[in-house]
């Protein structure tokens, strides 16, 4: 722009002249806001209380505007803003529907549970080191990946969310996190890495990355643009970010090591984020070529379910078995993704916020088992049930949702995974499900049955008075089992109202599958 | 590194870059430059300043933390899309005022504000980064 005055140029044919409303600023404000509010508290570090409170603020702040977001989006169809004016795709846009507003919230719901145990569970020194702007920019990071329209700008918030996630994991910088942030570290480099070659694959063969843009394209592309490559390239990025097998091995040698809140934030977030850029990507915008890979998908999952559960059943330290239960979920989402259906993608959604909740509730829980016993190993537990009754009752919903129980949240999304793999003829799919649901049961029963059935760890005798566990009391109590509780009253509601998050996700699967309203809410209705 | 020669020039050398960074920083719009580049040149000139006469002496002369510049600077680009909620279009979008000051015209934009909060976090992380170094390196 010229630096004289009297410069006014008609400008309808390359920026956007309609008024913004204040709902389409709902779009970008879960993004901005943890972002401005990481900024502040990175300057104001080193006032420890102030930190924790104004975090929670902000997060609590984010959590009602992503429902006033989703409220909008339900009832007028996917949002779009295009940053700087510019008309898409040339403009970065950032293009929000159901499955997005979905995901983002429900991470933003977990993060604040987080953010309140993080209270008691990141000491001084930590809060000085920069835990709550690293948790700010995790959230920005991940606000921005569910909710973005631009391939590039997605691979941006990925670095946001990953750089963030290397500072938390190794926030004390003890030996065991060294060791666990070097695998995660390394091995998520090498995803990015990918997804950006991949990235740079699409530009050339598309001349564009606008999402909705490359979906009207990818249906015929251009004839020698090498499509297969691209799409095998971002689904081996993402599956590494979501931790599918083969490429699981990172997150349970990593996901042990930090406090356990920021474990609780990892299992609960960041995988999902993987899952959801195969969504966006694999199945919205590739659509024609997912056929090919549906099968290859497929596999994948019934082996990340079924690894992840054997790898947890072997394990003794709860962090690590309830790190492959996170692998093993992750494998019933991707049997959704691979199915490919409405009915399939709707039970990947649920399965998501399921759990997003219950393994975030399940960490804190492995948290305040930690707290109290001083160990997280499961043959020096025990007793926790005589000890208190209300904690093992929780922990026991969560048990039985992890592991797909009725009523509870997970049973919903895999009954209708199940229902549409026999309906799709993958039978082994659905055995593959149930299989699963019966190993994880066996999991989680053992640790049930280790850490709170009997009386005390080994060589104490049952109903033995000598063994005590120290009990929590005030502002720890307070603290811990606050969103513990609220996670397990989340985790019963959804189990036995499923009807909301079902509706909705099946509209967000819906708009996968036809992306119409999507590519209609960047480029108007007209063209 | 410890020559009189060095620790003599070094403050002079520093302010000169510093000065020359703002200028790059301010004529990036329309010209090569920038708050990217610009930050690199105010970073190397703390970091010729660290090596010559201490961390401390830096840290001094910065006052604030240099990762609490970088903050104030994310801070400062995030906020330079707020004026667009005001004039009803969307996130980012470059807006300008032509205030005159004398006969002189002045471009002022929110572009530049922007361009000015990349400047600190680049200033800020480089500088924290070079200044740790630099501590280890003594010990």
């Amino acid at each position: 722009m010229a630096a004289e005055s009297g410069h006014s140029a008609d400008i309808t044919h390359a920026m956007i002249t309609t008024p913004m409303t204040a709902a389409d600023w709902l779009i970008i404000a879960p993004v901005v806001l943890p972002i401005m509010f990481g900024a502040i508290l990175l300057m104001l570090r080193y006032t420890s209380v102030r930190q924790a409170v104004m975090a929670n603020l902000a997060l609590a702040f984010m959590f009602v505007i992503e429902t006033a977001l989703l409220l909008h989006v339900a009832e007028a169809g996917p949002q779009t803003m295009t940053m700087g004016r510019w008309l898409p795709p040339f403009g970065i846009s950032f293009s929000v529907d159901i499955t997005g507003v979905v995901l983002s919230l429900a991470g933003t719901f977990v993060a604040l549970m987080c953010g309140l145990y993080s209270v008691v569970d990141v000491d001084a020194p930590r809060t000085r080191y920069g835990f709550y702007p690293f948790l700010m920019l995790m959230m920005a990071g991940v606000n921005g990946a569910f909710l973005t329209g631009d391939v590039f700008n997605l691979y941006v918030w990925f670095e946001v969310l990953l750089i963030s996630s290397f500072g938390l994991i190794v926030l004390g910088s003890e030996k065991a996190q060294l060791d666990g942030a070097i695998k995660y570290a390394f091995l998520n480099l090498i995803g990015t890495t990918l997804f950006l070659i991949a990235t740079g694959y699409l530009y050339g063969a598309f001349g564009t990355l606008n999402m909705a843009d490359i979906t009207r394209m990818a249906a015929t592309p251009p004839a020698d643009a090498p499509v297969r490559t691209i799409v095998v390239l971002y689904l081996f990025a993402f599956a590494m970010k979501a931790a599918a097998f083969p490429l699981n091995a990172w997150l349970p040698a990593s996901y042990h090591t930090p406090r356990i809140v920021v474990s609780a934030l990892f299992a609960g977030l960041l995988t999902k984020v993987g899952v959801y850029a195969i969504l966006r990507i694999v199945v919205m915008i590739f659509a024609a070529q997912h056929g090919l890979l549906a099968g290859w998908i497929g596999w994948m999952a019934a082996a990340t379910m079924l690894f992840g559960v054997l790898g947890a059943l072997a394990q003794s330290d709860i962090r690590r078995l309830l790190g492959f239960l996170v692998v093993s979920g992750i494998g019933s989402m991707l049997a959704g993704i691979a199915l490919g259906d409405s009915q399939g993608l709707m039970g990947a959604i649920v399965y998501a916020v399921h759990s997003m909740v219950v393994m975030a509730a399940l960490y804190l829980a492995a948290g305040i088992i930690g707290r109290r016993a001083g160990s997280f190993d499961m043959r020096e537990l025990g007793g926790y049930y005589a000890a208190s009754p209300w904690f093992a009752a929780g922990f026991l919903v969560l048990a039985l949702a992890v592991a797909g129980m009725p009523p509870l949240s997970g049973f919903w999304p895999k009954l209708v995974l199940v229902k549409a793999a026999i309906a799709a003829g993958s039978t082994w799919l659905a055995a593959a499900i149930l299989v699963t649901g019966l190993l994880t049961s066996l999991a989680v029963g053992r640790l049930w049955l280790y850490a709170f059935w009997r009386g005390g760890p080994e060589g104490v005798r049952d109903g033995a008075e000598s063994w005590k566990i120290e009990s929590l009391d005030g502002r720890p109590a307070l603290a811990t089992y606050t969103p513990f509780a609220v996670l397990v009253a989340l985790v019963l509601f959804l189990g036995l109202y499923p009807q909301p998050l079902a509706v909705f996700a099946l509209e967000g699967a819906s708009g996968l599958i036809a992306p119409d309203a999507y590519i209609g809410s960047v480029f108007g209705e007209t063209r | 590194m410890n020559t009189v020669i060095f620790r003599t020039v070094a403050p002079y050398f520093t302010s000169l870059m510093v000065l020359f960074s703002i200028f790059v920083l301010l004529r990036g719009h329309n010209e090569p430059g920038g708050g990217f580049i610009g930050g690199l040149i105010a970073a190397s000139a703390f970091a010729i300043y660290g090596i010559a006469c201490g961390v401390q002496p830096v840290r001094r002369a910065l006052f604030f933390h240099p990762m609490s510049i970088a903050g104030c600077g994310l801070l400062l680009a995030a906020c330079s899309g707020l004026p667009s909620i005001a004039e009803r279009v969307p996130y980012l979008t470059g807006l300008w005022v032509f205030p005159k000051i004398g006969a002189v015209e002045l471009a002022l934009s929110t572009p530049m504000v922007f361009d000015i909060g990349v400047y600190l976090v680049v200033v800020g992380a480089i500088t924290s980064i070079a200044l740790a170094l630099e501590e280890r390196e003594r010990d």
